[in-house]
């Protein structure tokens, strides 16, 4: 039975990866533990060129292996963003491993994994690729959660992720089960053709959604799901932290946004009222707890679940501005974020690392330059004008107001007063607290990172934003051309 | 003839899962586990899914049962121990069959088949003379879903993987076998002579 051979090329990028995973695997395997540096950069590298790919050859809306594969311009966008997390978190991660003397090549070749999941994640059309794809990506993030197994904390990071992300899973396929039940497809666009706006759907499938939207909110740990996310961001080493803060969040958003938006767009009145709930509650969360928190990366940890309900107010809104204002939201977010963990990771003393707020305190005095970008970051998260961070947040409160969702944009102004006060306590202990010990001199790399990312925060409104806007437009329309 | 054989597997198979429950020795259940699948194995073949039969009995038999036979002897189970609340919790249990009993039973007698349910059931594959089971199944698994196929064969190299990373220890000071460096060894290395004088040791 002759039968043709599928259009390879809208999946290129994950081929690659694929292969490139493959092929530094053995290489590891041949060369022993001293070959996580090469491993590492050589799986940065390709990160790098499968995002150039995605570019090269992902355009147009094109659809293969039978209905299961989707690439356009929404999947280009987002996997652009979460192979250039990867690849910036992947070799700050190799410094750092090196430092710590845990280097195993293992690790940038699960990133290489996870980075393949993420890509076939944002691209699924299919609740079947789509599944099998989650797990691709959780499997390998759990695996790296509990990458120092010698520690009780990072196991128990690990542990804790598995379980919960388990049963994530396990809502998931309910869901979907329930859907292929009521709805007769799993495919994307099948599902679109038959909804129909303002008609009535039967109470399955909106049961069915409604387990799907829990789950995607655990993936991208918004509130009321978030409950493993302080644990598993402290208890996983710290590059691992950071790269769970940009690529897989991303990934998870960008998923949020096509499985919302593509099958169930018409459906908007069915699933708006729970991503607002979802929305307003890890706003909340994500500012109030966070004040109480003295582990840099356990406030972090809430600061991502505050920005996830901020990029989901856009998602609320189910417009073409909306999307395009959440992916606006993403670039900006993940630009904060690696900047931070860049310096984050840079935060040793003593011969160790430091994880405490406390620890940051009169950094001015003893490390000038670094003070001054980690409070740049932070005036740019809080939202403060002309800094990245408040153009994303305008934004997404433009599109909801323009959407008559003017409730959850007061809630979201309000929350991030909230949030602001600390950000600007970091920035105060940074700037007015006497000296603790003086940190060791930043890797190179670290500085690099931290320097671009501080530099493109302040001047974001002159270079990529006015490209930013333009491709997230694109992106947005290729997601409701559909 | 079909209803002989029927018979005789579906009895085993009562009669060995009965075994399993009820055998003393932990180590007898497993066997009688296997029993089972294998029983159930040939109920699979008389329904003409020789495919189901045949991952039956490779992963069942192959790979579950052997790994609970591991399990069951590393772990060292007193089945007498385990069993001695059994008669405390015998009513519980009962009212529980009997409810799961009462709901199938409501389950089949409520089902409204459809009428066209043999097409229907059917149709997406080919009739048995022209493609077996077994072929059929990998003509959609390495055409349609090879996505999905390759994407597992994923997800299943991550966890080798994961558990390699998460287990393997490089220990130092073990002394391994290298066959083709005791083979490759020259003589001079491994034998002395020696001149031994008589009546004096060396």
């Amino acid at each position: 039975m002759a039968t043709d051979i599928p259009n390879l090329f809208p999946a290129l990028p994950e081929i690659f990866l694929a292969l490139v995973a493959m092929a530094l695997l053995m290489l590891g395997v041949f060369r022993k533990a001293e070959s996580t540096r090469l491993v590492g950069h050589l799986g940065a590298a390709a990160l790098v060129a499968a995002g150039a790919l995605a570019l090269a050859f992902g355009g147009l809306r094109t659809v293969t292996f039978g209905g299961l594969y989707i690439t356009d311009a929404f999947a280009v966008f987002a996997k652009v963003l979460v192979f250039g997390a990867s690849a910036v978190t992947l070799v700050l991660a190799v410094k750092w491993l090196e430092q710590e003397n845990v280097q195993r090549y293992e690790y940038p070749i699960l990133v290489l994994f996870a980075a393949l999941g993420m890509g076939a994640m944002v691209s699924a059309n299919d609740f079947l690729s789509l599944y099998v794809a989650l797990e691709t990506q959780s499997l390998s993030l759990y695996l790296i959660a509990a990458y120092q197994r010698d520690t009780v904390r990072s196991t128990e990071a690990g542990l804790k992720y598995f379980v919960l992300g388990a049963l994530a899973s396990g809502l998931f396929l309910y869901g979907a089960s329930l859907i292929y039940g009521f709805a007769g497809s799993t495919n994307f666009d099948v599902l679109a053709r038959g909804f129909v706006a303002g008609e009535p759907v039967s109470a399955g499938v909106v049961v069915g959604l409604v387990f799907i939207v829990c789950a995607l909110a655990f993936k991208c740990s918004a509130v009321p799901f978030h409950m493993w996310t302080p644990d598993v961001y402290e208890g996983a080493p710290t590059p691992v932290t950071a790269f769970f803060s940009v690529a897989p969040k991303a990934a998870a958003i960008a998923l949020f946004l096509r499985v919302m938006i593509a099958p169930f767009g018409d459906l908007l009145a069915q699933w708006q009222q729970v991503v607002v709930v979802i929305a307003v509650l890890s706003m909340l969360v994500g500012g109030l707890a966070a004040i109480v928190q003295t582990n840099i990366k356990r406030l972090m940890a809430y600061s991502s679940i505050g920005h996830v309900g901020y990029a989901l107010i856009g998602l609320a809104v189910g417009t073409e501005e909306g999307v395009s204002a959440v992916l606006i939201y993403l670039s900006v977010y993940l630009f904060m974020n690696v900047g931070t963990f860049a310096a984050i990771l840079s935060m040793r003393a003593n011969g160790r690392m430091v994880e405490g707020v406390a620890d940051l305190a009169g950094l001015s005095k003893t490390r000038p330059v670094m003070a001054a970008a980690v409070a740049t970051m932070m005036f740019s998260m809080a939202g403060i004008p002309p800094f990245a961070g408040f153009f994303g947040k305008f934004f997404v409160f433009k599109a909801a107001v323009d959407a008559g969702l003017i409730g959850l944009a007061v809630v979201g102004v309000l929350t991030s007063v909230v949030a602001a006060f600390y950000y600007l306590r970091i920035v105060k202990v940074l700037y007015f607290d006497d000296p603790a010990d003086q940190f060791e001199p930043m890797p190179p790399q670290a500085q690099l990172v931290l320097g671009i990312t501080s530099v493109a925060v302040v001047v974001f409104f002159l270079f990529p934003l006015p490209q930013v806007v333009v491709a997230a437009g694109n992106a947005a329309r290729a997601l409701f051309g559909a | 003839m079909t209803a002989l054989v029927f018979y005789v597997f579906a009895a085993l198979t009562v009669a060995s899962g009965a075994m399993v429950v009820t055998a003393r020795n932990p180590v007898h259940s497993v066997l009688f586990l296997i029993l089972t699948f294998f029983n159930v194995a040939g109920l699979f073949v008389l329904l003409g899914a020789e495919f189901v039969a045949m991952i039956m009995v490779i992963v069942y038999v192959g790979a579950v049962a052997v790994l609970f036979l591991f399990v069951v002897m590393m772990l060292d189970i007193h089945a007498v121990t385990l069993r001695q609340g059994v008669l405390k919790l015998f009513p519980v249990g009962s009212v529980v069959g009997l409810v799961l009993f009462a709901e199938l039973t409501l389950v089949f007698g409520a089902w409204a088949w459809d009428p066209n349910f043999a097409q229907i059931a059917s149709s997406p594959i080919p009739p048995v003379s022209e493609l077996t089971n077994t072929e059929a199944l990998g003509v959609v698994l390495y055409t349609k879903y090879v996505y999905l196929f390759q994407l597992s064969g994923i997800v299943l190299l991550v966890g080798m993987v994961g558990s390699i990373m998460l287990t393997h220890r490089l220990r130092q000071g073990v002394k391994r076998q290298n066959p083709l460096e005791q083979a490759t060894r020259p003589i001079e290395e491994c034998i002395e002579v020696k001149k031994v004088a008589t009546g004096k040791g060396i």
